[in-house]
């Protein structure tokens, strides 16, 4: 039952996604070619609406549901990590025109070939735990 | 109806993404996807042998949920709420795709020629998946965080962090588009 909640803000996630295209690989190659103001409209007003609901609840003190005050986790400290990561990922996305989240949710659109590309990051995933304590973070 | 079915704005889509990064938040917990990979690698068992994958994924089942959540959304979105997929792309837009060899481009949501079985079962095609698939899930764990963690969450609550996850993200993937692409489909 507690996890209702989850199931029910996915399945929002899943719609939202598909109807907004932002699924598709042709709209991250647009994004990417600077064609179009779409996909930066997207972005652009997510976190735009972000930064003021979190600024409300700050302002408003807002608990969350566990009776805390509302937290947002913080990333660690830190360059390398997250220059030479963020450009790995920004490859496999442009190639794949998959992120995380579009990954599942066009498996549920019945793009079945996509569950090898899911593999692949597990695959990627697990690499990057061998061999983390070697890279530059 | 009518308006359900066609492609919602970006300006309807982007708000609605943050509602949901903001409800996640409320509950407790917090909006990012890439997450899964590293839970999912350890339910197969990768925590007896490596340490980063040793911890009680139990505490993540609700992350997991939100991903079947995803797939469920998705194919309701596909099945009901849609009309024949026509993204309105820029024209010319699609004219390069199609001199790289991309036809029809925005009358699916994926390119049949990545990810039609045809090509899958081609060493190209297979390859292309296989490496930006494996790029995702390595980068996004090297850098803590996708799209959802990073560019909505991290940028949203004004981290230094996820901007600089983000122009990373940018440099990756102009780096394809504009360097790559032109060698590998050209």
């Amino acid at each position: 039952m507690k996890f209702l909640k989850y199931l029910f803000v996915g399945i929002i996630f899943g719609i939202v996604l598909v109807k907004s295209e932002a699924v598709s690989w042709y709209r991250i190659y647009e994004m990417f070619k600077f064609e179009s103001f779409y996909m930066y409209g997207i972005i652009g007003t997510a976190i735009g609406t972000g930064v003021i609901l979190l600024l409300l609840a700050k302002q408003f003190k807002l608990n969350n549901l566990e009776g805390h005050q509302l937290n947002v986790p913080k990333k660690d400290k830190g360059i390398f990590r997250y220059i030479l990561g963020g450009i790995l990922f920004g490859l496999g996305w442009a190639l794949s025109g998959a992120c995380p989240g579009p990954m599942y949710i066009l498996v549920g659109t019945g793009a079945f070939s996509v569950l090898i590309v899911i593999a692949a990051a597990l695959f990627g995933t697990y690499v990057y735990g061998i061999i983390k304590d070697k890279l530059p973070h | 109806m009518e308006q359900i079915l066609q492609p919602w704005p970006w300006y309807v889509s982007g708000p609605l993404i943050a509602l949901i990064m903001f409800f996640l938040i409320y509950f407790g917990k917090t909006f990012g996807m890439s997450s899964n990979l590293r839970t999912l690698c350890t339910i197969g068992g990768a925590g007896k042998k490596v340490e980063f994958f040793d911890f009680d994924w139990k505490a993540q089942r609700w992350n997991l949920v939100v991903v079947i959540g995803a797939i469920i959304g998705g194919f309701i979105a596909h099945q009901f709420l849609s009309v024949q997929t026509n993204i309105d792309l820029n024209p010319k837009t699609v004219e390069d795709l199609s001199q790289l060899g991309f036809q029809n481009a925005g009358q699916s949501l994926l390119p049949t020629e990545l990810y039609s079985w045809e090509a899958v079962f081609s060493l190209k095609g297979i390859l292309i998946l296989v490496i930006g698939g494996f790029l995702v899930g390595f980068g996004t764990r090297y850098a803590g965080g996708c799209t959802s963690g990073h560019a909505i969450t991290g940028l949203s609550s004004l981290q230094r962090p996820s901007l600089i996850a983000v122009i990373g993200f940018f440099i990756g993937g102009l780096i394809m588009i504009h360097l790559l692409f032109p060698l590998i489909f050209g």
